[in-house]
């Protein structure tokens, strides 16, 4: 608790003012800490951008939302007419729309990229690991929030679609079906389905993502931002105890952060006025037929930013599972014989294999190929105890983790592409030798994140005055 | 702060309140919980539904809804129902044995799924992920299907594949063959969908 402190009644209005806040809220001391005298690298990138794009996106998302919720009606009778009453009666209502259903997908471009970033600088590494943590549960959060609202405008794709995810609680043994049940509210998806994922979709995952957003931001600024060179600044402190690589947040990056937000507008903006369905891929053509319960469209797939887990999805196919049982034995194997652990572990590995590879027998494919897209998501939560380099940033790694990065990002689009295409045999077994990689990069990162000789780490920044 | 001691007595006491606490506390949840489920009116909108299938050609389907899904009637022509004995052979249950009680009611566990051969009436929703199956009633070979293909639907989202009646075919995604819901024929041009003779 701090002292209360008087200022000299001669003080211009402003400081008294001021005064009298600080002695009861810490206003001076919050703009200290997380703006004026927080001290980030000089060194970032065009690459930590992103997080603060994340935040604009947030915001255009938040604001665009609440004036649509004003004329939307969360009605299967009405839903899709009050989307488009919204496109062609509303002033300006197409401009409000198009920059919420645009902003999805800025959403889900600058939150990739912000995840890269933390990837391949390994930003996630000790002492940022709750960084990462709130990091991945917004990106599930947010993957809950695009979901449901994907339902709202109640078009064919929107119908389906959900049909589809919500049936895939239902391949989960004994609780599925009756879990299917609670989440649709309905014994098909209907009225009852659309009215609860607006609620959530409005305002309980968003307050949820708020929350964690300020958690986010609280645990970064309480250890500090990473850098490009994935070294701390803290080490090297001048006489004042400010990091010598360290400018402060506030004007240095606030001013630079602007022209990342103007170079995104421009790019946003013009999605925005001259491509707001994007050739089909931030709308999809067939969300603009009204939602018919009796016909599927001939071809669905969900938007681009989940095809990548739809594709793991679909790669699972009873035949998949006995490619996965192998894998499961072998990683029992080497667990068993080559790592250095006690025995009463190992007893626990080949026990948890045999009632793995038994679940995997009897239970369907179906329930398995919901369990990969979940763990494609959720191993991302593991990551900071995955990675075992001796360096963090891809800088100082060797060559070819590079390459290996390169692949992995080359998997993923290719994941992600196939998830739009119909189904088809050589895009089947493409997707599965894609799904295998994605885990195995990470998985088998505690091993391989160890191999191969690391380059010397500068003691100070990489930082060319400009 | 001076020396203090630990009151157990009072210790104790928390905990237990605050263990009764808690669990008050969890069982308010169940009431908000319980609201996601069907409400009344959703468990009573499974209305039968009566449809009148004089106007049917041989090789025509009608759909109707009951229940909020798609149910197909779908007038058999000889030749589909002859093709329906020669794709046994690649059918994953064609004596539809899976979950009879589910989705076979006793009297149309047969080989042509239905009380009158000629009619098939069937729910219009593929047993893997609860899309509509496409109709691919037309013989030989086409998109996305095998060269010997005989006839039946396709469902467009994860490729499998049924007979015409309803029968999935081997290796698919599906499970399950189509459900065949309750019907019963009030006259030889009415049908009952949602009720049968023995509720």
């Amino acid at each position: 608790m701090a002292e209360f402190k008087e200022i000299s009644p001669n003080a211009p209005l402003a400081d008294k003012a001021l005064n009298w806040v600080d002695n009861r809220f810490p206003l001076s001391k919050l703009y200290k800490d997380h703006l004026s005298e927080y001290y980030a690298p000089k060194n970032f990138n065009f690459l930590y951008f992103f997080g603060v794009l994340s935040m604009l996106v947030l915001v255009i998302q938040i604001l665009t939302g609440i004036f649509l919720t004003m004329h939307y009606k969360p009605d299967a009778a009405i839903a899709f007419a009050s989307v488009e009453y919204i496109m062609r009666d509303v002033p300006w209502g197409w401009l409000i729309r198009y920059m919420h259903s645009t902003g999805a997908s800025a959403f889900f471009i600058v939150v990739y990229m912000h995840m890269f970033r933390g990837l391949i600088y390994g930003s996630y590494r000790k002492p940022r690991e709750l960084v990462w943590l709130f990091g991945c549960a917004i990106f599930l959060a947010l993957m809950g929030e695009a979901f449901m609202g994907y339902l709202l405008p109640w078009g064919q794709m929107s119908y389906w679609g959900a049909q589809v995810i919500v049936n895939l609680f239902s391949a989960i043994p004994f609780i599925g079906p009756d879990l299917a049940l609670l989440i649709r509210g309905d014994y098909v998806v209907g009225d009852a389905t659309l009215n609860r994922f607006f609620a959530f979709h409005v305002i309980a995952v968003p307050l949820v993502l708020l929350g964690l957003v300020v958690a986010h931001i609280i645990a970064l600024h309480e250890v500090g931002s990473n850098n490009p060179d994935g070294i701390e600044i803290k080490a090297h402190k001048d006489d004042n105890g400010k990091p010598l690589d360290g400018i402060p947040f506030h004007p240095y990056y606030t001013v630079h952060d602007i022209m990342g937000v103007m170079g995104f507008l421009l790019v946003f903006t013009a999605i925005i006025f001259f491509a707001p369905e994007f050739g089909g891929y931030f709308l999809e053509y067939n969300n603009f037929i009204p939602a018919d319960p009796l016909k599927t469209p001939l071809h669905i797939a969900p938007v681009w930013y989940f095809t990548p887990y739809y594709s793991m999805l679909r790669a699972i196919t009873s035949e998949m599972m006995y490619a996965l049982i192998v894998c499961v034995i072998a990683a029992a194997y080497l667990g068993t014989t080559r790592a250095a652990i006690s025995n009463t572990l190992k007893t626990a590995i080949i026990g948890g294999a045999v009632v793995l590879v038994g679940a995997m027998l009897a239970i369907d494919a179906k329930f398995w190929g919901v369990v990969v897209m979940g763990g494609a998501v959720v191993i991302l939560f593991f990551l900071p105890w995955l990675d075992n380099c001796a360096v963090k940033s891809i800088r100082y790694r060797p060559n070819w983790h590079k390459y290996l990065y390169v692949v992995f990002v080359i998997d993923f689009f290719i994941l992600g592409y196939l998830g739009m295409q119909p189904p088809s045999a050589i895009g089947e077994r493409v997707s599965q030798v894609g799904s295998l990689f994605y885990f195995g990069f990470f998985l088998l990162m505690p091993w391989w994140s160890r191999l191969g000789e690391t380059k010397p780490v500068p003691d100070r920044v990489n930082f060319v005055a400009h | 702060m001076s020396e203090t001691t630990v009151d157990t007595g009072k210790r104790t006491w928390l905990i237990a309140t605050g263990c009764a606490g808690a669990v008050g506390g969890a069982a308010v949840a169940v009431p908000f919980i319980s609201t996601f489920s069907p409400s009344e009116r959703a468990k009573a909108a499974g209305a039968a539904v009566e449809v009148d299938i004089s106007a049917i050609k041989p090789g025509e389907k009608l759909t109707v809804e009951w229940r909020g899904k798609p149910v197909w009637i779908i007038r058999r022509t000889p030749e589909q129902l002859e093709v329906l004995k020669q794709v046994e052979a690649q059918l994953a249950d064609p004596e539809s044995k899976r979950k009879p009680d589910e989705l076979t009611p006793a009297y149309a566990r047969n080989q042509v799924r239905s009380i009158k051969p000629e009619f098939f009436v069937g729910v219009g929703i593929c047993s893997h992920l609860g899309c509509s199956p496409s109709d691919k009633f037309q013989i030989g070979p086409q998109a996305s299907l095998p060269d010997d293909w005989q006839g039946g639907f396709l469902c467009p989202c994860h490729g499998s594949t049924f007979d015409m009646a309803g029968r999935v075919y081997k290796n698919k995604p599906a499970p399950d063959n189509l459900e065949v819901p309750p019907h019963m024929y009030l006259s030889d041009s009415r049908l009952l969908i949602g009720e049968d003779k023995k509720a």
